[in-house]
């Protein structure tokens, strides 16, 4: 199988954010691999694991990217691309599609590529579906479990949840599958992977080399961004003898404010 | 002449989630300022009841794509009409309300157009003939406001409870259209569904109780004899725990919600986390029993209306953002609130 899993680079989520000269700043909290992608990760590496084949991690970012890519390679991924280019630096959910399908491409004879849920930064959730239909690929989003994989018969049988029931869906291979937390418990990177992560030189595509050219320019722009005022609640505490004194209390400020 | 706001209907086996309704209630403002009604289209099988119900929640000219072979939701499949659609009317902006199927099928449309899509909006207002829009980024760290001044349609998901939900109008009358649209051909076949194990949905309650790594803190409880093993047993004692949870969130038809310490515990299945990597929920009352409130917890309730928190420790950082505190142990406190509560309510 040869398998990619696509991650980005996002903000540690125990940032806090604050806005300077209209974008998001997180001071210098660290650059994590998106959390989502870990779980993405590790279902590149189990494909492997049962299959054979081999993971290569693929990003598109600027140059420090690269780190999140040394994390995947840490965790076990075989290779690592990161496509990179000025003119990508301002892109949006449909140029960043546009290159990840055309990077896929580039890679050529992918059997499946993996995605996290969304990006812990801009929490969109939609570039899996976009390179899918760039590709003419299903699309097989929020997958909780793979109960069937079959690359002889080219078939792959996935679990995706929705909110009333988990859809039960078999699809031809090559495909996108974007895949959330209960598929799997991911790995820690091993010891000897961090070394070799370490070492690793990790091939850089600019947008011509995907043969994106020219670089369709973003048809979402933002024109303000804020920081939401902080609610400043003051928390009132319901004191009693009893707990029964206390949730008397209680139930009687929540008819109050009309919240039941 | 054709309406130039269209609104998505989802559903699920022809039952719409109330994110539908709020989705057509918010339109209609947009609708207006475009000097325009607004219509609504639906795909799946046997969809009549669903037209008349979007008739009544505002819609004035309901489109139905309704075939057995559309029974199942087929992302590309649904994506092949829907683009269809907005093509034949023209549309300016197509709104849909935010769910699992949805946010796929917006992405998937905006491809076809190459247009933008902006998903989770909780505002947004006409600027100059486009909808300016306002989204949570970074777990709601920080507001965007996002515009596509370029291409047509403009492409919008709405988040759950963002907007009210609207009184249904017995009398309303409106144009129910009937399309056969076929899609290309099918590239997904769907074999089948199994229950879910959330119940209620989160992202629709108007009330979450949820707990936290504290349910199973309750030293006088001894587990049967037979379990031996310590993990066991303390998946025992969180089992008794949420039974304490439920039991109160069941007086009010309340949602059961969990923090990622509970989930990754074991004590209660991943599709109850609430947070940055679980659901985002945003309901009048937000109970938090036993849990501490990490800035990754905070992220997916923060903008609940009034949080209520009950925790051993006056110390925990819930407490920054609750409304009423409780300072106390959840198992001497939930049982006591569930018997108020159900006094109060009447269903005692
Ligand atoms: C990338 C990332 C993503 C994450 N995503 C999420 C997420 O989506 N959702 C989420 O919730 N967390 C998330 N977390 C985890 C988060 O950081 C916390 O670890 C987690 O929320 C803690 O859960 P808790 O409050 O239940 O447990 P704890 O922090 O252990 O708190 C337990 C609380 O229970 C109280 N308590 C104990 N016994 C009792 C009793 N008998 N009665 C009353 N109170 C009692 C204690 O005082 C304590 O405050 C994430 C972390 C990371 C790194
Ligand atoms: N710049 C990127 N490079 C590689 N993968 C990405 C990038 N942006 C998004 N993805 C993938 O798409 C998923 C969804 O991201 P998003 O649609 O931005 O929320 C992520 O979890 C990644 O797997």
């Amino acid at each position: 199988m040869n398998v990619v899993v696509c991650v980005k680079q996002t903000p540690d989520t125990a940032a806090s954010l604050s806005v300077k000269d209209g974008r998001a700043s997180w001071g210098d909290a660290p650059l994590v691999l998106n959390p989502w992608d870990e779980y993405a990760v590790e279902q590149a590496l189990r494909t492997k694991e049962t299959h054979g084949g081999k993971v290569t991690a693929l990003s598109m970012g600027p140059t420090e990217a690269r780190e999140a890519l040394k994390q995947s390679l840490a965790m076990g991924c075989d290779e690592a691309v990161l496509v990179t280019d000025p003119a990508l630096a301002e892109a949006d959910s449909l140029v960043t599609s546009a290159a990840l399908a055309a990077a896929l491409r580039k890679i050529g004879d992918v059997d499946i590529a993996f995605f996290g849920k969304q990006a812990v930064d801009t929490d969109t959730g939609v570039t899996a579906a976009q390179v899918a239909r760039r590709l003419g690929w299903p699309s097989l989003t929020l997958t909780a479990a793979i109960p069937a994989l079959d690359p002889s018969q080219r078939s792959i049988t996935v679990e995706r949840m929705m909110e009333e029931s988990r859809q039960t869906v078999r699809a031809g291979l090559p495909a996108v599958v974007s895949v959330v937390k209960e598929i799997n418990e991911p790995r820690y990177p091993s010891f000897m992977g961090i070394r070799r992560a370490s070492k690793a030189e990790i091939p850089v595509w600019s947008a011509a080399d995907i043969g994106l050219t020219p670089v369709p320019a973003a048809v979402l722009s933002w024109p303000e961004m804020i920081a939401p005022p902080k609610v400043e609640v003051s928390c009132e505490f319901i004191e009693g003898a009893t707990p029964q004194e206390i949730a008397a209390q209680l139930v009687s400020k929540l008819f109050e404010a009309k919240v039941i | 002449m054709a309406e130039k706001v269209l609104v998505y209907l989802d559903h699920f086996e022809g039952v719409a989630p109330p994110a539908t309704w709020e989705t057509l209630g918010a339109a209609k403002g947009l609708a207006a300022d475009r000097q325009s009604g607004v219509a609504a289209v639906a795909v799946g099988s046997g969809l009549d009841h669903l037209a008349a119900q979007a008739i009544q929640h505002g819609a004035d000219h309901v489109f139905l794509v309704d075939s057995p072979s559309l029974k199942d939701f087929r992302p590309e499949a649904y994506a092949d009409i829907v683009t269809q659609q907005l093509r034949d009317q023209a549309v300016e902006v197509w709104i849909l309300p935010t769910t699992s199927r949805t946010r796929e099928l917006a992405a998937m449309v905006a491809v076809d157009f190459e247009t933008g899509v902006t998903p989770d909006v909780i505002a947004w207002e006409s600027v100059d003939g486009v909808v300016v829009a306002t989204r949570p980024i970074y777990a709601g760290k920080l507001h965007t406001r996002e515009v596509n001044r370029k291409r047509t349609p403009q492409i919008l998901t709405v988040r759950s409870r963002a907007f009210p939900i609207p009184e249904p109008e017995a009398g309303r009358t409106g144009e129910v259209t009937k399309l056969a649209i076929t899609p290309g051909h099918a590239v997904t076949e769907v074999l089948g569904y199994k229950p879910s194990e959330a119940g209620v949905s989160l992202s629709d309650a108007s009330i979450i109780v949820s707990g936290g790594r504290g349910v199973s803190n309750n030293p006088n409880l001894s587990p049967p004899a037979e379990i031996t093993d310590p993990k066991q047993q303390e998946i025992w004692r969180a089992q008794q725990g949420f039974a304490l949870v439920r039991a109160l969130a069941s007086v009010p038809g309340a949602a059961v919600g969990a923090s990622r310490a509970a989930v990754d515990a074991g004590y209660i299945p991943y599709a109850n986390q609430v947070g940055q990597t679980g659901k985002v929920v945003s309901p009048d009352l937000y109970i938090a029993c036993g849990i501490s409130g990490a800035i990754q917890h905070q992220a997916g309730m923060r903008t609940s209306k009034a949080i209520v928190a009950i925790n051993r420790d006056r110390d925990a950082p819930i407490f920054k953002l609750a409304r009423f505190g409780v300072v106390g142990d959840l198992y001497d406190i939930l049982p006591a609130l569930t018997t108020e509560f159900a006094t109060r309510l009447g269903k005692m």
